[in-house]
């Protein structure tokens, strides 16, 4: 009896414990609703007169935990900023943003989740997925159900595709591939290049794939190609080793940043020192906890953001995420800042307000974002394809003393 | 042992009761899909809970088909969701090859989960005929590698289809992509690679779940009480003694085995036509033992616990949104607790006493056997 006694009290203590962390963590998700009217939110009409009346619902979806969380907590924080100061300058046409935020740990189920939860919270626009995989699965929901869908770093080609209203704020796939094919064929021209990456995986493959196609018009030779998987992510001295016996003199590396950095220890402990270049999912490595950062030195990124830019816009942005959250934005944080202010422009210029329907306002979005010139953090002069693809300059960067420098500014 | 005595003691009184106990687990079955679906049509359901209906369906069915092999065959399998990845690639080929053949969505989500559960009943055999002549735990090890095997074979697969019909092309090199397909301008590529299967049109339907989950019902709890499921639970018991009455060990087995491959591969294939996209990579070892966590937590051998337990631990990550940061923190400490109270004998006397009460009134059989089986 004493045992019941004593595992009932244990249940009753953990759930309040669990019952409190719930309560603290409500509040600053930006005031949602709690769980239980969203239950009612299946008749639109009673949500939106109600809950809906005052402000645009924004709602972002990412990976907050597993292995890709500091690309969604950047873009959750990133979306944060824009969020705070477009409602502190009085918000779109007169309406505050809402704004919420929902894990989906980077897969594609608990991503149509997540992407159903916000849909129950009211949502009229999203913000992401980040990730790719989830992203192609939440488009197809998002096409189905009309709501305009931004993503900041989703890059495959197959997120967009046959989607009028989905519509990515970064580079596809083949850009970042061939952009970075294009690149290092006019300023290190009859390099041999070495490429590592990830064949489990469709972004690395997919910048793989077009890199390949597009180095084949470029005065590249490409001596070696390595692949690994999820599971053989933790030691790269086969590949390491044959990049080197095959004579490159750069190493090409379209992969995530912590398989990434794995590659930079194990090479500085062989001894060998080619150029690295990575791209986006590079971008992430100098946050990365214990890393090194000297093992980074002379690693050639290709982002579209660079924090040491001098514009008055980035140094504001940077200032502000080093303010609140105590490091310095990569290109995700950009990019999702970049999306709210670019809904923010298509929804002025539209003059949409938040009483309208959901796809009332993605009708709007959609002509809007297909004419409509967008200058931000990321770049300036964008435009939209009617497919939904962004086109922009992507930006050389290079790791200087643990931080991004643009290439033509490196010493 | 305590089995043998208790199915000998039961087979003429309680064989009556055996099957109402069946009946009531379709009759359960039916009734949360009639609920569901009612509350559906009237609009009472969130978004966040229809849209996990599909994916219920399917582990439903993934947790009875491994409780056929780990709860009534008594072998333990770590690569089912292997089987699953089998089906449900081999299934969106189908259904996506056959978009032209076939307009009716339902008739060709049904043949895509025929073709699913084809091909996993296939890959099961080939595992199973060399796997469980063996004494051991063999066939964890095996279903394992399977596991890791059937997930890198699918990486390297390209697949893509156009009026000449399927185009198949094995990447294994790494040196390949959906160019090489050589497809025509009508063309599509079903499956890229790594990238897994994109662009995959979304035909799974919560009826077709139902649907499954009853054939699914049928088929594993006939098997059970067939003279073919006695011999199978008799080797689970004691190998020895079932061998010495003239039970022909590897094929009960392999009936057992590949009918669960081929469960698995149907409920893949509805998985699959679920999401516009899927990769590889999300039928790892951590989805085998999540299955395998359903079939412990409901009671192995115990087909409706496996059904209760695959239900609540599917919803319950997105009913602990509300927790953000800790979501994951209190799906684990939800997790332990009800292992510890579904182990205590404590809690287990006190719900089994109105339980008892029930049963003595309605049948014996399942529930007990569950608890039987756990302590195996």
């Amino acid at each position: 009896m004493k045992k019941l006694i004593s595992l009932v009290m244990v249940l009753a203590m953990c759930v309040f414990l669990l019952a409190g962390c719930g309560q603290s963590e409500e509040p600053a998700a930006s005031d949602s609703p709690s769980e239980a009217p969203s239950e009612v939110s299946a008749e639109p009409a009673g949500d939106e007169t109600d809950a809906e009346g005052a402000s645009f619902m924004i709602g972002g979806v990412g990976p907050l935990t597993g292995d890709n969380a500091i690309y969604g907590t950047a873009v959750m924080n990133g979306v944060q900023i824009a969020v705070d100061e477009i409602n502190a300058a009085g918000g779109i046409n007169g309406y505050q943003i809402e704004y919420r935020f929902e894990d989906d740990v980077s897969d594609g189920e608990s991503s149509v989740n997540a992407y159903n939860t916000l849909m129950d919270w009211g949502m009229q626009l999203l913000v992401g997925p980040v990730t790719t995989g989830p992203a192609i699965s939440v488009s197809a929901e998002v096409y189905n159900d009309r709501v305009f869908a931004l993503t900041p770093s989703a890059s495959s080609p197959d997120v967009t595709a046959g989607k009028d209203n989905m519509f990515q704020m970064c580079f596809t796939d083949p850009n970042q591939g061939s952009g970075a094919a294009t690149y290092m064929g006019s300023n290190m021209a009859g390099s041999k290049v070495a490429i590592i990456y990830r064949n489990d995986d469709a972004y690395s493959q997919g910048i793989r794939d077009t890199f390949v196609a597009e180095a084949a018009n470029q005065d590249l030779e490409i001596v070696y190609e390595g692949t690994f998987t999820a599971d053989t992510q933790a030691d790269f001295s086969v590949q390491l080793t044959a990049a080197q016996s095959a004579g490159a003199d750069v190493v090409f590396l379209p992969i995530y940043y912590q398989p990434a950095s794995v590659i930079l220890s194990q090479a500085n402990a062989m001894g060998y020192a080619p150029t690295f270049f990575g791209v986006d999912g590079m971008d992430g490595i100098l946050a990365m906890p214990n890393f090194d950062l000297s093992l980074a030195e002379g690693v050639m990124v290709l982002t579209p953001f660079s924090a040491d830019a001098t514009d008055e816009k980035t140094v504001n942005f940077v200032a502000e995420y080093n303010e609140r959250f105590g490091e310095t934005p990569n290109q995700f944080a950009a990019d999702g800042y970049d999306c709210v202010y670019a809904l923010k422009q298509a929804l002025e210029a539209a003059g949409c307000t938040p009483d309208m329907s959901t796809e009332d306002i993605c009708t709007a979005m959609i002509e809007q974002f297909t004419t409509m010139t967008f200058d931000g953090l990321t770049g300036t002069g964008m435009t939209w394809t009617s497919g939904g693809e962004v086109s922009k300059m992507p930006l050389a960067v290079v790791i200087q003393d643990g931080v991004y420098v643009s290439a033509e500014n490196a010493g | 042992m305590s089995k043998i005595i208790r199915l000998g003691k039961n087979r003429s009184i309680a064989l009556t009761k055996t099957r109402v106990m069946d009946f009531a687990t379709y009759l359960g079955v039916i009734i949360a899909f009639a609920v569901v679906t009612a509350m559906g049509s009237a609009g009472m359901l969130t978004r966040s809970f229809s849209g996990q209906l599909v994916p219920i369906c399917c582990y439903i069915v993934m947790a009875i088909s491994l409780n056929l092999t780990v709860g009534i065959l008594g072998e333990l399998s770590l690569g089912h969701a292997g089987f699953m990845s089998v089906g449900a690639f081999s299934g969106v080929i189908a259904a996506m090859s056959l978009q032209g053949a076939i307009p009716s969505d339902p008739l060709r989500l049904g043949i895509a989960m025929a073709v699913g559960a084809a091909f996993a009943a296939l890959a099961g055999l080939i595992v199973g005929v060399p796997v469980l002549r063996l004494r051991g735990d063999y066939l964890a090890i095996v279903t394992l590698a399977f596991g890791e095997i059937i997930k890198e074979l699918i990486n390297c697969l390209i697949v893509g289809y156009d009026e000449n019909g399927l185009h198949i092309v094995f990447n294994a090199t790494g040196t390949k992509s959906v160019a090489d397909l050589g497809l025509t301008e009508s063309g599509i590529a079903i499956i890229k690679g790594a990238q897994g299967a994109t662009g995959t049109d979304m035909i799974a339907s919560f009826t077709g779940g139902f649907v499954l989950i009853m054939i699914s019902l049928i088929i594993v709890l006939n098997l059970v009480r067939s003279r073919s499921g006695r011999a199978i639970m008799a080797l689970r018991d004691n190998r020895i003694a079932a061998e010495s009455v003239g039970i022909n060990v590897t094929k009960y087995k392999l009936m057992a085995f590949v009918t669960s491959a081929a469960l698995a591969g149907a409920a893949g294939a509805l998985y699959g036509l679920n999401f516009s996209n899927l990769a590889a990579s999300k039928f790892n070892f951590n989805t085998s033992i999540l299955i395998l966590v359903f079939v412990v937590l409901g009671g192995l051998g115990n087909i409706w616990g496996s059904i209760i337990a695959a239900t609540v631990l599917t919803i319950l990550p997105e009913a602990l949104r509300g927790f953000e940061d800790y979501r994951m923190l209190a799906y684990a400490i939800v997790l332990i607790l009800v292992m510890l109270a579904t182990n205590n004998p404590q809690l287990k006397e006190l719900f089994s006493k109105p339980v008892r009460s029930l049963k003595s009134q309605l049948s014996g059989g399942a529930k007990k056997g569950g608890a039987a089986g756990g302590q195996n």
